[in-house]
């Protein structure tokens, strides 16, 4: 079975949205089907490595954190990006010592970061594991090094590792 | 009433959006560097999705929903090769 | 025009708001991009269009096609999960092209902690540079 079925997330998730996109019907459901599970393999040729969830609990709480910080740093950002020029605004370079080392929490920390306005991901360095980050305003530099350290670590270190 | 607010706010969004990939555009011309344009180009590509997606509620068509997800990955698509190059100098090794 | 006719003002209000909303913050993202003035601060300026310009426009469209389909429709969030997957990984692509490139010119634009540094990526790249 598990070789037919080699990541039973992914594969259930591309079914589910082949029917989202075409109709809700039989000969969808086995066309998608079909489709999963060749993508699945492709999948798994490209990265035998399987991601593991471990405590699902805490993704609710992830999502919520990750969109009301999106929500507050989209304002931030457009007011500086409309008094730019009077603000004195200055943006920084930081660097921040990260604990967690699954592939998959860094990845899902690198695109909560860079889709967060006011951070972007530049580079991790594995040998020193800390992350270099460009932050839009400086003056928060204290508030990002507080929020990823002692929010967004122990939720991914919870979540995968 | 409500046909007019949404004929006012489907074209206010239509407008916005056409500004905002002129601005985008007026940045892919001037540069000053590569990697500036490939963002603007970046940025260039979900504007116009955007305007794809306004444009499809106000002709209440499913077919602008299709082209915008195309338009979508297409993007992606091409920043990332275009990311690549930037890296390295040549697409393929 | 006639499906627009057929939306109940407390709906319309929402979507009017929603799409307008997002066009906005997309066009701010757009204004950052000509006038901030070096490449790592404009980097973040199309985030603004990627998160809540695009989700703006998104959920509009979402609850103007729920209501004239009659049916619950989900097709914008593929669109709205695809794009904040996907546009993160290519900023944060260009961004380390970018600081690749700043390093191996010795920019000025980078602290000098950053300028020399060489992880083993970077010394990888430089290799195949040569």
């Amino acid at each position: 079975m598990s070789r037919i079925l080699v990541y039973p997330l992914f594969s259930f998730l591309l079914v589910l949205l082949w029917m989202m996109l075409t109709r809700f019907s039989l000969g969808h459901f086995i066309l998608g089907s079909a489709i999963a599970l060749l993508a699945g393999k492709a999948a798994h040729a490209l990265q035998p490595e399987t991601p593991q969830f471990r405590g699902w609990r805490v993704i609710p709480r992830l999502i919520a954190i990750f969109f009301v910080d999106i929500i507050r740093s989209n304002i931030a950002v457009t007011r500086q990006i409309l008094t730019e020029g009077w603000s004195g605004r200055k943006s920084k370079f930081i660097e921040v010592p990260l604990t967690i080392q699954s592939r998959t929490a860094l990845s899902t920390l690198a695109i909560i970061l860079t889709a967060t306005p006011g951070t972007a991901w530049l580079e991790y360095v594995r040998e020193t594991e800390t992350l270099t980050l460009h932050i839009f305003d400086a003056s928060e530099h204290e508030r990002y090094l507080d929020i990823i350290c002692n929010t967004y670590e122990p939720l991914l270190k919870e979540l995968f590792e | 009433m409500s046909a007019a607010i949404l004929t006012f706010a489907l074209g206010y969004a239509q407008l916005v959006l056409s500004l905002a990939a002129c601005v985008a555009g007026v940045r892919i011309l001037r540069g000053p560097r590569a990697q500036d344009r490939v963002l603007a180009l970046d940025a260039l590509y979900i504007i116009v999705m955007l305007v794809f997606l306004v444009t499809g509620m106000q002709l209440g068509t499913m077919f602008f929903f299709e082209a915008a997800m195309i338009v979508a990955t297409m993007g992606f698509v091409s920043s990332i090769a275009l990311a690549k190059f930037l890296f390295r100098g040549e697409v393929i090794e | 025009m006639t499906p627009l006719a057929a939306i109940p003002l407390w709906l319309a209000l929402p979507i009017a708001f929603l799409v307008m909303l997002g066009a906005t913050l997309t066009l701010i993202g757009a204004i950052g991009f000509l006038r901030l003035g070096n490449f790592y601060d404009r980097l973040h300026a199309p985030t603004l269009a990627t998160s809540w310009g695009m989700g703006g426009v998104v959920l509009g469209s979402l609850l103007l096609a729920t209501q004239v389909e009659g049916r619950v429709i989900l097709h914008e969030l593929v669109i709205a999960f695809a794009i904040l997957i996907t546009a993160p990984v290519t900023l944060m692509l260009l961004g380390r092209a970018a600081l690749h490139r700043d390093r191996s010119e010795g920019s000025t634009q980078l602290p000098d902690a950053l300028r020399h540094r060489r992880s083993s990526e970077t010394a990888e790249n430089s290799e195949s540079d040569e």
